[in-house]
């Protein structure tokens, strides 16, 4: 089991922009609880199958029928910006990349 | 007259319908009671004045125009703040979604709307309903009605504590490792988690996807019942939301428990489990046995394992859940230099540090090379659980175990270690990584007058053995106390 967490890459991962202060507690405070959750690891369970659902489901399916969806403007307004019936972001990418009428 | 807040579901259904008051008058007593309780106890995040006279006002002109809806018409109810609500504010506790008002209802809320049932509100939660005390609130903890020094549980301690002091009749909770059960035990009231896949978790805000389930709060078992009735079905826009036949709760009220085999959880009464809580679990099946019950020792070796794994499903589940959270849809978004930068800003913002940590944790029991060692290995030991639990269920009816290793703890008591904080949820998880149903629902107060809960678990879709045990706990433990800030006196000041 690995004994370092490499806590940056994984706030990077996560998509959160931490302070250097923060990462080093997080990354204190998962290790501790990875060492807990570690106790599984000692439960042998080769053959064993994993369990997502209890109840004996397989594919849920439903007749293929268009039925009404959300109003789209409802939807958009509950956006922190869009335009032209679109969700707006900033830049996907850095740099000159975006024309200049983009 | 008695104050209308304090009438149960089944009373008040009968009061209404006899017209010894309107569904307004009833609104009214519950409101009133809020703007006395909601100062010392922060239940709730949302009232919804309007609409819930609104409500209130078609409930009395069907009334008068003899469309009887069942039950629930005319019954002011809460609803957790996890749950949309077309055009109410639904937060999930979280800085994240302040503001955001869904552009629909949730299948368990337009169910109850759809029985002619009062919404008053929307109430407080740990940030996403990750947490035990709902001190993680971003919006300011919930305090307990029995002492507001202590915590009221969680994730669902809004809902438990509205109801603990007749701010609502009933409300809907979401348990994902007991956050119904434990703060419904905590509050001196009754909690149920039915079933996974009996209530619809459309237009519930997932946390841990095979995990959570929507699931009912009210003062009595029968009340708890009708209140699953109101909410269970098939509900094709969720894909987990289970086809079969129903488990009919009716009818099992009143029954008894001559001739049932009762398991006792020897892994869950034991070891730190306050001598309090122990003593007041085995008094109970002294009357159970003198009930008639037959009362078995049950052994679940894999019990043990059971929070490690919930810590590893839970977190991976959610860091997956919550990447929608990323300021493009919905919620706050804080500007950045690219999409990138914008949803990290936006997230660190917005994200409490019990969600941050979920979602990190997650993240990395994920990540490459590690996610057979944490998630799929906590996937089979769920399976094992599962398996101990159907060994079980071979020699008994119904199994059950103190609902929390003890009584409501002091704000502040946990907040600094989290994996003490996880452990108050030992009892509770098993529930959810098998699957089953399980109530909790109140049997004494301990020497410093706060509630202990006694928790029934039952196989999946065994609803009715269920409800049937726990109606005759009820009975046997002749539970009448309530807090002292929903008596009259307190109330009526």
């Amino acid at each position: 089991m690995p004994v370092d967490i490499d806590i940056a890459k994984v706030a990077k991962l996560a998509r959160v922009a931490l302070a250097a202060e923060d990462l080093e507690l997080y990354g204190r405070q998962l290790g501790d609880i990875l060492e807990h959750a570690e106790l599984v690891q000692s439960l042998p369970t080769e053959g064993v199958p994993p369990t997502s659902h209890p109840l004996p489901m397989t594919n849920s399916f439903r007749p293929d029928v268009v039925t009404p969806s959300l109003d789209r403007d409802d939807v958009l307004s509950q956006a922190p910006d869009h335009e032209d019936g679109y969700f707006r972001v900033p830049r996907i990418l850095d740099g000159g990349e975006v024309p200049a009428d983009g | 007259m008695a104050d209308l807040a304090d009438l149960t579901i089944a009373a008040a259904g009968v009061g209404l319908r006899a017209g010894e008051f309107t569904a307004v008058e009833l609104l009214e007593a519950v409101t009133r009671r809020a703007s006395v309780t909601e100062a010392h106890l922060h239940a709730f995040l949302t009232l919804d004045q309007d609409g819930a006279l609104a409500s209130a006002e078609a409930a009395d002109a069907a009334l008068a125009r003899g469309e009887d809806l069942g039950p629930l018409q005319g019954i002011p109810l809460a609803v957790k703040d996890n749950m949309c609500t077309q055009g109410i504010e639904t937060t999930c506790g979280s800085q994240i979604l302040a503001g955001y008002r869904p552009p629909y209802d949730a299948t368990a809320v337009r169910r109850l709307r759809e029985a002619g049932a009062v919404i008053v509100g929307k109430t407080n939660l740990d940030e996403y309903a990750m947490g035990s005390s709902t001190e993680n609130s971003a919006f300011g903890p919930t305090r307990n009605p029995w002492d507001t020094d202590r915590v009221p549980g969680g994730s669902s301690g809004g809902s438990a504590a509205a109801v603990a002091v007749g701010s609502a009749l009933g409300a809907l909770g979401s348990d994902t490792g007991g956050s119904i059960r434990q703060p419904a035990a905590l509050c001196g009231i009754v909690g149920m988690k039915p079933t996974y896949g009996l209530v619809s978790r459309y237009g519930l805000v997932a946390f841990a996807s095979s995990l959570d389930q929507i699931g009912p709060f009210g003062r009595t078992v029968g009340d708890t019942a009708v209140l699953l009735d109101g909410i269970l079905g098939f509900d094709p826009h969720d894909a987990t939301s289970y086809r079969g036949e129903m488990p009919t709760v009716a009818g099992s009220i009143g029954v008894g428990v001559a001739g049932l085999r009762i398991g006792v959880v020897a892994e869950l009464l034991d070891k730190g489990i306050a001598p309090e809580v122990a003593a007041a679990t085995r008094g109970m099946l002294d009357q159970l046995a003198a009930a008639g019950a037959k009362i078995v020792d049950v052994s679940l070796p894999a019990a043990d394992y059971g929070l490690s794994a919930y810590y590893l499903i839970a977190p991976a589940e959610c860091s997956a859940n919550l990447a929608r959270f990323d300021g493009v849809r919905y919620g706050l978004r804080v500007d950045g230099g690219t999409t990138e930068e914008m949803m990290a800003n936006s997230r660190a913002a917005g994200f409490g540090p019990e969600v941050t940590r979920r979602i990190l944790l997650g993240t990395y029991a994920l990540s490459a090379g590690y996610h057979d060692a944490f998630y799929g290995q906590a996937q089979r030991v769920r399976t094992l659980i599962r398996r101990d639990f159907g060994a079980a269920y071979e020699q008994v009816d119904v199994l059950i175990s103190p609902t929390t290793p003890t009584t409501a703890f002091g704000l502040g008591e946990k907040t600094d270690d989290p994996l003490t904080m996880y452990l108050s949820d030992v009892c509770t998880i098993l529930s959810n990584l098998s699957g089953d149903p399980g109530i909790s629902l109140p049997i004494g107060l301990d020497s410093t007058g706060l509630p202990i809960g006694f928790q029934v678990m039952a196989p999946a879709l065994g609803e009715e053995m269920l409800i049937r045990v726990a109606a005759e706990v009820e009975r046997l433990a002749g539970f009448r106390e309530r807090p002292a800030l929903a008596t009259s006196e307190v109330a009526s000041t």
